[in-house]
């Protein structure tokens, strides 16, 4: 597929030194795993010490880089250098809950740390909270991110993000989870000294005694309360979580950033990909470009699918032996007529994004079982556009 | 059935694919209601209509004059609903939803926006029990992956850790009566391909280790072979008649001299032929799972209305029920 629209120059991005985070993001079911662990084979093989970092990645992929387990520390990837023997491959899981198991236990002092742990309401939001993930993904890329520059252990820290309905919730999630727990309502639940009333007005006092009462009924006292001392426990451990979120917030509109957003030719993911987009640009974080994953190929052929129809339709009443031609003809036409649904749904988004750059990867039939797989990738991601419309 | 809830892997039809089966089970005058749970407003872009709001209207309409409704529903308005359905609390709620408080209970017990979500969608099954008016025949429910399917709708699991006790835990046990039921049946849409048919084999077990009621595979965007399996077979070996070709092609009016046209004729036969052995492959692991399974063809030109009117029809044809 040809499109309108500057080149997204992959090797250029993986071997510019001054990168040094690079994010993938795009809808659930667009290849985000798949195409960060590719980048990182493709930059630790130019020579770069790059750790990936995976969300949920399938099976087989995690296997291909030799993760057999979900122990939330990055594990060396066996058989990867580049030239002259530098360069490196780390690759790691994100296991959320471990995560903010360790934030707690890096903050308080053992017996507060288990009290925290051992909360109920703790439990059920360090395990099944909308955003944890989110949060626990950008709070593990501070991490690596200050390990790599207080250790020199990586130069390259590439981040997939986890598999929200909405690739903005990755931006999003951290932000509403930290001011959800700063927030008023936990404050007022939590300190019924300082209160529903004082000073605010009657109506308002009222409206907060009819909100803790109906939370009450709804859900039952032990719930506040166990969030009540979950908070109190946080308080003085630590600062604010939105604090937290900000700072790695932050670090997102960093230079040394650079976000890759992947979206399939299809009209949800393409949408997913355009929000995405333009909220970067709002919040001045740095895009380098879209991957169009999954496209069907450009044929070698000159010939529409209207062209083809027509002649199938021709050799099918002419008959004899002609019915395997008229077959592969109206098999053209069926590829023809889904390259251009493909491309059409593509300018669309470059008409609206025309400074975006981009590049396509076709789909593939087979998943990627070894780093064999995910190094086709890689090349596949790296191809200019001179070598991709091979015959025209 | 009477609730019928669609998940599967992103990117794979989902929303297409509930919305074919609301259409479908519409058939002969009867009237089914189609929901949303993600705040995606996908029903109102697949039907291209404005943004639904928390209330059921019709959208389309089904050959034989049946109809089909559509309710998009998030948390914080079923979380009034609730409040007014069980304590007759609806002004209440209001000045709580201006203060942001109903943000805040939704968030807080993580438990209890999917208790809230399926409880809506129970609550529109027991309607049939009561012969209500606005009863509908079936109801089908466009649902998170199935990634996260079995905690979505094993509510019970869910809150327990939560709330042990009080009007939630009632309400949870009230729709694990429905969800777990006969009367329920998930449904997961797969395309032949590795990622999705292993996570699809890997959504059953743990559907079924929730003891939640597993209903059919809808196999979304097949391609059927174009050729013979004959044909499938040269291609593979790379011995269809070359010859042959390009003399038809010459009574078609197309001359290849160069030979280009028919080269690259017969490398598309070969990609295709890779493509079905792989479909046929992935169909085995499919029909290995032992369930009903219903295969809706791609849509070249790409879904639109016409496009979900024909996989509906497909769907009936195949005996969808």
């Amino acid at each position: 597929m040809k499109l309108n629209a500057p080149v997204l120059d992959i090797d250029a991005l993986i071997s510019d030194p001054s990168i040094t985070v690079i994010v993938c993001t795009g809808a659930g079911g667009v290849g985000k795993t798949t195409t960060a662990a590719a980048l990182a084979l493709r930059a630790a093989e130019q020579g770069r010490d790059v750790c990936v970092l995976t969300i949920d990645p399938a099976k087989r992929l995690a296997q291909a880089m030799g993760l057999s387990v979900l122990d939330n520390t990055p594990r060396k990837v066996d058989g990867v250098s580049g030239p002259g023997g530098k360069g490196s491959l780390h690759a790691m899981m994100l296991d959320m809950k471990r995560t903010f198991d360790e934030v707690v236990e890096g903050h308080a002092d053992p017996d507060r740390a288990q009290a925290i742990l051992d909360n109920p309401f703790y439990q059920a939001l360090s395990s099944s909270f909308a955003g944890t993930q989110e949060y626990m993904a950008m709070e593990k890329l501070g991490q690596l991110r200050a390990r790599a520059s207080d250790e020199g252990t990586w130069d390259l820290i590439i981040v997939d993000t986890p598999p929200s309905r909405s690739a903005l919730d990755f931006l999003d999630a951290p932000e509403r989870l930290g001011s959800f727990l700063d927030g008023r309502f936990i404050r007022i639940l939590t300190a019924p000294a300082r209160g529903a009333g004082r000073g605010i007005g009657k109506i308002a006092a009222f409206s907060f005694g009819l909100f803790t009462s109906v939370l009450n009924k709804i859900l039952g006292s032990q719930v506040l309360a166990d969030v009540g001392s979950f908070v109190a426990a946080i308080d003085t451990t630590f600062g604010g979580f939105r604090e937290r979120a900000d700072a790695t917030y932050k670090l997102l509109q960093d230079d040394g950033t650079a976000f890759i957003v992947i979206a399939a030719p299809e009209r949800d993911a393409l949408r997913e990909a355009a929000f995405f987009v333009e909220r970067l640009k709002t919040d001045e974080m740095p895009l380098a470009g879209l991957v169009l994953n999954r496209v069907q190929e450009d044929s070698e052929l000159d010939l529409s699918a209207e062209q083809a129809t027509a002649s199938a339709a021709k050799l099918e009443r002419l008959d004899g032996n002609r019915r395997l031609t008229a077959s592969l003809l109206r098999l053209h036409a069926a590829r023809q007529l889904i390259c251009l649904r493909q491309l059409h749904l593509a300018e669309r988004f470059t008409a609206a994004h025309p400074g975006v750059a981009a590049t396509t990867v076709p789909a593939l039939p087979e998943d990627v079982h070894d780093l064999a797989g995910l190094r086709a990738i890689g090349e596949l991601l790296a191809r200019k556009p001179e070598l991709k419309s091979r015959s025209k | 059935m009477a609730l019928h809830v669609v998940s599967g892997k992103g990117g794979t039809g989902k929303t297409t694919v509930a919305a074919a089966l609301a259409l479908a089970l519409a058939h002969q005058g009867q009237r089914t209601l189609l929901m949303e749970v993600e705040d995606r407003q996908g029903i109102a872009q697949l039907f291209d209509t404005a943004p639904l709001p928390y209330e059921e209207r019709k959208i389309a309409v089904a050959p034989g004059g049946g109809e089909v409704w559509a309710l998009a529903i998030n948390a914080q308005e079923a979380l009034l609903d609730y409040l007014d359905t069980f304590y007759n609390l609806r002004r209440a709620g209001s000045v709580l939803r201006r203060m942001g408080a109903i943000d805040f209970a939704t968030t807080i017990a993580p438990g209890l926006r999917d208790v809230l979500l399926t409880g809506k969608a129970c609550e529109v099954v027991r309607r049939i029990d009561k012969r209500a008016p606005n009863a509908y025949s079936a109801i089908v429910l466009d649902a998170p992956p199935t990634g996260r399917i079995a905690r979505f709708l094993n509510v019970n699991a869910e809150v327990s850790g939560l709330a042990k006790v009080g009007p939630i835990r009632n309400h949870a046990d009230l729709v694990m009566s429905v969800i777990a039921s006969p009367r329920t049946a998930v449904h997961l849409v797969t395309l032949l391909e590795e990622m999705p048919v292993q996570e699809t084999i890997d959504g059953v077990a743990d559907l079924r280790a929730a003891n939640l009621p597993v209903g059919g595979i809808f196999v979304n965007m097949t391609r059927p072979p174009m050729l013979t399996g004959e044909q499938l077979q040269e291609a593979l070996s790379g011995s269809l008649p070359a010859g042959d070709i390009t003399q038809a092609l010459g009574d078609a009016g197309l001359t290849d001299s160069s030979g280009a046209l028919v080269t690259a004729l017969l490398r598309e036969a070969t990609d295709h032929a890779l493509r079905v052995d792989l479909e046929a492959r992935e169909s085995e692991r499919i029909l290995g799972l032992g369930l009903p399974t219903f295969l809706l063809p791609m849509i070249s030109a790409g879904i639109d209305l016409g496009g979900l009117y024909e996989l509906a029809n497909l769907l009936r044809v195949d005996g969808v029920r």
